[in-house]
């Protein structure tokens, strides 16, 4: 591992809360960016925010940032109100989505810009150590009097990412950062930037459209939509949890059938589904009896087998995945939907094919009762 | 047609004009001013250097021509700097257009009658009689370099705020909110940034401005009213009115290498400027 120079911090995930949305709405004019957005971001966590273009992801980062005074509530960095203050009085830098560096100024001068900002004026010395180690931790050595233009755009991401590290900022926004990059390459900077937040122990606040990539780089994900948060919580929770059925397709893929919820019994709520079909579900929201609601069931959570218990299905289509298949199979009642079969399990009963008739199962609590709407 | 006969028949037009236009003119000039005066107008052909020994009394055109073109230059640029800079990052971009079209309404009317406008203005009955008014007398506008400057800067500032609007309307603003985000107050973002990326837009402008001044010869006619005149009102006098153009051609061809020996020097210091371009960060 690389020596990073920056003094060890506590480990992420500690209670403080190093920056705070309370109640912050943002309009522009009538567009409502942002509503009510409440959000705590904890010391030394990834935190991404995850949503289609114009769900408010990016008015929030730019309102944490400085660039935007929100409409109603309060912006907080380090338990202070900081609404009114200006972008450039904030501890905080971002890493612009197509990373706006300086045309005009070589690699290190992009690299060291904030540093020179700073009153009292820090020594050219100290500038050149900070520039040095930042240069080492992005791997940049010998780029430093490189033009931007004469680097690749992987490249020039590094030198994005550095511009803003070297400043040590309580919290680091990412717009999008690797949006411009191609798959491979994204790839390598998702585990690049993973491994540097580590290093680092700084807060890192991703504002991403990529499903995946927030899944697998967050400690936690705040899910927006239409300008509101609709669940925040770690990337399992979320998969294993959803609350709604705009949660539970935005992270991973699942089954959907809706239905009007009944009677509750302990863990167990019975759901209508339109045609009439009676389901069990484990609910996920608070007292839906007679409320429109939706179940959720996670294709790998469908057992698939040639003899024994379960409802009776079609097989209407399989594509071999590797380690798992995926089967479109189809129900008298429940209609049609997906399952995410492990080779395992047909090691035994032989491989399924299209056509063939089997039988389907799922655990009670694999079947999540969750809100229609988000 | 190969792509070699069809490079030339597309510079044909330019290259044409450029022959005919400047490059023959400027060789008869060049010929003439070796030449000597004729008694009736005209120039009787020899190899003479009287002419160039002449030059040191129309000396000073070319001391106005040398001072109050760059400083002309300089001062539309400290006024169409901050036009540009408004017209570009603050306007509101519904107005932008019209307040551009704004900006090139004078040249809808001849710079004849603007000038004319102007001498009523800076003339004794007009901002003199008014100060007058107000108490502070005698002070004389017209016919005074001050004159001249004002109509300098008045007929030649559209010429020097197009440039820089341009290269201040393509500057990526999301630079401006890069360099706050890294701690940067306006005015030092102002002058590491904004500034910097519109050297090009300066320097086309005063480029502009500068030579065309050099050859500026109706404001100080007009404004000047023969008491500040520029090489320009030499050479009228010269060819038009005494019809010495021999001595006329000496003065022209002496412009000329004035002229290019400045453009030249100026070229040099701007791609310095530009080579090293973050020398141009002030703070």
């Amino acid at each position: 591992m690389i020596s990073t120079g920056y003094e060890a911090r506590p480990a992420p995930r500690n209670k403080k809360a190093i920056a705070e949305l309370r109640g912050v709405s943002k309009r522009f004019g009538d567009v409502l960016a942002a509503s009510e957005l409440d959000l705590a971001i904890a010391e030394g966590e990834f935190l991404s925010f995850l949503g289609p273009s114009g769900c408010g992801k990016t008015t929030a980062l730019r309102m944490l940032a400085g660039f935007e005074t929100p409409t109603e509530g309060d912006v907080l960095l380090d338990g202070e109100v900081v609404n009114n203050l200006d972008a450039h009085h904030r501890p905080v830098n971002m890493v612009f989505q197509h990373y706006a560096l300086f045309p005009h100024m070589t690699v290190e001068q992009n690299i060291g810009y904030g540093l020179r900002q700073r009153r009292p004026r820090l020594p050219k010395a100290t500038i050149a150590e900070k520039v040095g180690k930042t240069l080492e931790v992005v791997r940049l050595i010998g780029f430093e009097n490189r033009r931007i233009w004469e680097m690749s755009g992987g490249q020039q991401q590094r030198v994005a990412l550095a511009r803003a590290i070297v400043n040590e900022p309580k919290l680091l926004l990412l717009d999008e950062p690797m949006a411009a990059l191609d798959r491979k390459l994204r790839k390598e900077m998702q585990i690049e930037l993973q491994n540097l937040q580590r290093q680092l122990g700084i807060t890192f606040v991703l504002v991403t459209h990529d499903q995946e990539e927030a899944l697998s780089m967050s400690d936690r994900v705040c899910i927006m939509r239409d300008g509101k948060i609709v669940q925040v919580g770690s990337p399992q929770e979320l998969y294993d949890h959803p609350r709604s059925r705009y949660v539970a397709g935005f992270v991973g893929t699942s089954n959907f059938f809706d239905g009007v919820a009944t009677k509750s019994e302990g863990q167990s709520v019975s759901v209508r589904l339109a045609n009439g079909a009676e389901v069990e579900g484990r609910p996920m929201v608070d007292a839906p009896i007679d409320r429109n609601v939706c179940i959720s069931v996670r294709p790998e959570q469908i057992k698939l087998r040639r003899e024994g218990e379960g409802e009776s299905v079609t097989v209407l289509n399989c594509i071999f995945l590797g380690e798992h298949t995926e089967y479109l199979v189809k129900h008298q009642t429940l209609g049609e939907f997906l399952v995410l079969s492990p080779r395992q399990s047909e090691l035994n009963d032989g491989p399924f094919n299209t056509g063939d008739t089997l039988l389907a199962s799922w655990e009670t609590s694999a079947a999540l009762v969750l809100d229609s709407n988000p | 047609m190969t792509q070699r006969a069809r490079n030339w028949l597309l510079l044909a037009p330019a290259g044409t004009w450029f022959l005919v236009m400047l490059l023959l003119p400027l060789t008869v000039v060049l010929v003439f001013s070796f030449g000597e005066r004729a008694p009736a107008g005209g120039v009787v052909p020899a190899f003479t250097l009287e002419q160039y020994a002449n030059l040191p009394a129309r000396w000073t055109a070319f001391k106005n021509t040398m001072t109050l073109a760059p400083i002309g230059t300089l001062a539309s640029l400290l006024i169409a700097y901050p036009l540009a800079y408004f017209l570009a990052v603050k306007a509101d971009p519904k107005w932008k257009t019209i307040l551009l079209v704004l900006v090139i309404v004078p040249f809808w009317t001849s710079i004849l009658i603007r000038s004319y406008a102007w001498i009523f203005i800076l003339g004794g009955r007009g901002l003199p009689a008014l100060l007058d008014w107000v108490g502070i007398e005698g002070v004389r506008l017209i016919n005074t370099p001050f004159a001249v400057l004002v109509g300098i800067i008045y007929g030649y500032l559209p010429l020097m705020v197009f440039p820089i609007f341009v290269s201040l309307d393509r500057l990526d603003k999301r630079l401006l909110e890069a360099s706050s985000d890294l701690g940067a107050k306006p005015w030092a973002t102002f002058l590491q940034i904004t500034l910097p990326l519109s050297i090009p837009g300066i320097a086309t402008g005063c480029m502009l401005v500068f030579i065309l001044l050099m050859g500026e010869f109706l404001i100080p006619a007009l404004l000047g009213g023969g008491k500040v005149f520029f090489v320009g009102n030499a050479l009228v006098d010269l060819f038009l009115q005494s019809r010495n153009w021999a001595y006329g051609s000496a003065v022209a061809v002496t412009l000329v290498l004035v002229m290019l020996i400045t453009v030249t020097i100026y070229m040099r210091l701007i791609n310095r400027l530009g080579a090293s371009r973050e020398d141009v960060s002030i703070m």
